[in-house]
């Protein structure tokens, strides 16, 4: 398939909206598709007092990009030894199996009880919903690791911090590099959907919920259309290193 | 060929039972075996009759159940510095360099990596990869990496290596030239070799000392001195004449053994 394949169907789409826009006839239902381009073309410019398109983007990378790192510094560590140490797993399964499946978003209402309305909320809403995939797929790709690729570290007299350093972690690297690309994945969604809450003051959600109650569509579909290709091109970076960093993992047969 | 009276492994009443869910599987019984300086044995025997195990158990991956086994007169309870181990196959780490791959030993040991340079560069020389230190292990043939896996084996310059099979996933014509080059490494350096295999015609191209094992329970069957002079003729009416009567050795031990 050549690249511009990829492009026909985001094309017609586009078409195909563009009509529906001039059809229906009505901003408030769908906008026209220049009138949201047009907001693209001043991303500095403040939408109604909520701040500017490319402001509010930092911001939401920035809290995403906060909470995904503290996710990673629990989860990757925790999943290595919970991967190498089947005791600490057979331990700890029933809690993470329990744990795993709740939506993000069902931790709203702890997470303001606990924290209050504000940054340490979206925080630990977007912690929560990163650490279990990066999790989980960090012990399944340690406990994945050949047993005759430990046992050749062994046959050198390797140390337990040498197993680790030199096959556990990289041996697991693609799979917890698989895990860390999910977990954004769900993080990117997870800031959109806290920073809807009532009592936020910034970012992309923000931005989305307070010009819909102004009936700004196209600025609606202006931040949604930025949140998609923030994504997209996060989603790029962590294909690109894995493409580089972890080409072995592929060709090894 | 070189018989020295050093000996560098000895088992003694080597035992290894296994349970698993059908009850306990005796997969070694009763083993006795000595190597001594310099020769080359081979394991050989039909499968599932513990050679691996046996294998494993030398090189300090398992432990016997009952009776001992030493090398260099100290009871195994872990790999020896003084042995090294070849496996059939996967495990060259892909993520390295062949370079990498063969310091391995020498990291472990914190060697200092200029130090480390220069013994892994003469290793890759003498088997023949000094062009491909800097290639990925998935960018080499599989003779090629078995290769690798033998300059690694001797980077530490351990004065035992145990080899489990490690040329039965080669083609026939490669897999007879990696004997050939094992042959004259294994003189070139005076190693002792365990090498384990379930080819005959290997077993006598390879080996001073042919241990057969039975099939379940594993103990060993007979002990076969080979001293044909090298490099051996595999087309040779003697070579014919020792291949046919292990051959209905091992044949006649199968037929003894249905369950298989």
């Amino acid at each position: 398939m050549k690249w511009y394949s990829k492009l026909v169907l985001p094309v017609l789409f586009i078409v195909a909206w563009d009509i529906a826009a001039t059809l229906i006839n009505n901003a408030f239902v769908l906008p026209r598709v220049v009138s949201v381009l047009a907001i693209f073309t001043t991303p500095f410019e403040d939408m109604f007092s909520f701040g500017s398109l490319a402001e509010n983007s930092i911001i939401s990378i920035y809290r995403v990009s906060l909470g995904f790192i503290i996710a990673c510094v629990i989860a990757v560590p925790l999943g290595i030894l919970l991967g190498r140490y089947q005791i600490f797993e057979d331990f700890s399964d029933g809690l993470i199996q329990i744990l795993r499946p709740i939506p993000p978003i069902a931790w709203v209402p702890l997470s303001l009880a606990w924290f209050g309305i504000g940054f340490a909320a979206i925080e630990f809403i977007i912690v929560i919903g990163c650490t279990f995939p990066i999790l989980v797929n960090t012990i399944d790709g340690v406990k994945r690791v050949k047993k005759s690729w430990i046992e050749t570290a062994m046959i050198y007299r390797a140390n337990e911090w040498q197993v680790m350093n030199k096959v556990i972690v990289p041996a697991a690297g693609p799979a917890i590099w698989s895990g860390l690309r999910v977990g954004f994945g769900i993080a990117w969604m997870s800031v959109v959907a806290a920073e809807m809450l009532p009592g936020t003051t910034q970012g992309l959600g923000y931005l989305i919920m307070q010009t819909y109650g102004w009936g700004q569509i196209q600025v609606v579909i202006a931040g949604m259309v930025a949140i998609g290709i923030i994504g997209v091109l996060m989603d790029l970076f962590f294909q690109f290193v894995q493409k580089h960093k972890f080409r072995w993992e592929s060709l090894d047969k | 060929m070189t018989d020295c009276d050093k000996i560098w492994v000895r088992v003694e009443h080597a035992t290894k039972k296994f349970s698993t869910r059908k009850g306990e599987i005796v997969a070694l019984e009763d083993v006795n075996l000595e190597i001594h300086e310099g020769q080359f044995v081979c394991l050989l025997g039909p499968s599932g009759c513990g050679k691996t195990t046996l294998h494993r158990m030398i090189g300090g991956l398992d432990i016997p159940t009952s009776g001992t086994i030493m090398i260099d007169g100290k009871v195994v309870d872990g790999p020896s510095p003084k042995m090294t181990m070849v496996f059939q196959e996967y495990s060259l780490y892909p993520w390295r360099t062949v370079a990498e791959n063969v310091g391995l030993g020498l990291e472990m040991n914190d060697i200092p990596a200029k130090e480390r340079l220069t013994e892994v560069m003469r290793e890759l020389k003498l088997v023949g990869l000094d062009n491909f230190a800097d290639s990925y292990p998935y960018e080499l043939s599989g003779g090629m990496r078995q290769r690798a896996a033998v300059a690694r084996a001797l980077v530490t310059d351990p004065a035992i290596m145990l080899m489990d099979e490690p040329f039965g996933a080669l083609d026939a014509q490669t897999r007879n030239k990696m004997q050939r080059e094992l042959l004259s490494i294994w003189q070139e350096t005076m190693k002792t070799i365990l090498f384990v295999t379930h080819s005959v015609d290997e077993a006598v191209y390879l080996a001073d000392k042919i241990v057969i094992l039975t099939p379940r329970p594993g103990t060993v069957h007979e002990i076969y001195e080979i001293d044909l002079p090298r490099p051996r003729d595999r087309t040779s009416v003697e070579f014919a004449h020792i291949r046919k009567s292990l051959l209905h050795t091992i044949e006649e031990l199968e037929a003894g053994n249905e369950n298989i």
